[in-house]
């Protein structure tokens, strides 16, 4: 493997987003990476991965599938980091949701907020991650010992003020 | 005129497929279109209050008006994270 190639910064190398939906693997430390790049007036940084888990419900889960309207779902990620944005203005948010077939401990969603001072980024942390769950197109499948079953959780509805009402008291909590 | 249905989920499930070609009378609306498909799968039909919809990738209501060519998507209750 040619490291020189790999670490040299250029066209060539993929920039990584802040806001991602992709069947490939997650890497946290990258997303983390973009953040600290311009991270020079913010000291605190913090994340959150969500991982799949082996029950659900009394069920033994084998795997799951993630189902996403990707471009909507790339949308509806943006306008939760707007809306962050709104709330706590010092913050800088990245959020990247795989698809496809995710095994026992795989990584379905990482995100990564950077701010100034502590608060402001575990909020944002937090209030994306609710967010996603109410508003972003994607769908789990779950196949389980015996069966399988689309979970189905919140009406998708981004103008329901009280579904972010409550999503920002929770990060706020 | 034609519209592009998505589906997703459970709803693509139920219908068999994910994306169709809908033959929908003009003028249409997202309300139009989903009535014409709920009476060729009326299984689809528990979803009305559930679910969200979308034109062109954006959000939208039942309301909103639907032209030739659009593409229209059914989003059953989302699980993502």
């Amino acid at each position: 493997m040619d490291l020189q190639a790999q670490s040299k910064p250029g066209p060539a190398m993929m920039a990584v987003p802040l806001v991602a939906v992709t069947a490939e693997p997650l890497d946290l430390a990258a997303l983390s990476r973009v953040l600290a790049e311009s991270a020079a007036a913010d000291g605190a940084m913090t994340s959150f991965a969500g991982l799949v888990r082996d029950h659900n419900q009394g069920r033994r889960v084998s795997y799951l599938e993630y189902e996403a309207y990707e471009p909507l779902a790339v949308k509806a990620l943006n306008l939760i980091i707007e809306e962050s944005s709104m709330f706590w203005p010092t913050a800088r948010v990245g959020v990247h949701h795989r698809t496809g077939r995710l095994d026992i401990g795989e990584t379905s969603i990482i995100i990564v907020a950077a701010s100034p001072h502590r608060s402001e980024a575990f909020a944002a942390c937090r209030y994306t991650i609710e967010r996603v769950k109410q508003i972003v197109p994607i769908w789990k499948h779950e196949h389980f010992e015996g069966g399988d079953v689309w979970l189905e959780g919140a009406t998708a509805d981004p103008g329901d003020e009280a579904a972010r009402n409550e999503a920002r008291r929770i990060a706020c909590a | 005129m034609r519209v592009t249905v998505r589906l997703f989920a459970r709803l693509r499930d139920l219908a068999g497929s994910g994306e169709l070609v809908r033959e929908v009378a003009s003028p249409a609306t997202v309300r139009s279109v989903w009535q014409g498909l709920v009476g060729d799968i009326p299984a689809l039909e528990e979803y009305e209050r559930t679910m969200s919809v979308a034109v062109n990738t954006d959000y939208a209501k039942m309301s909103a008006a639907v032209s030739e060519g659009d593409e229209v998507a059914f989003l059953p209750p989302v699980s993502g994270g």
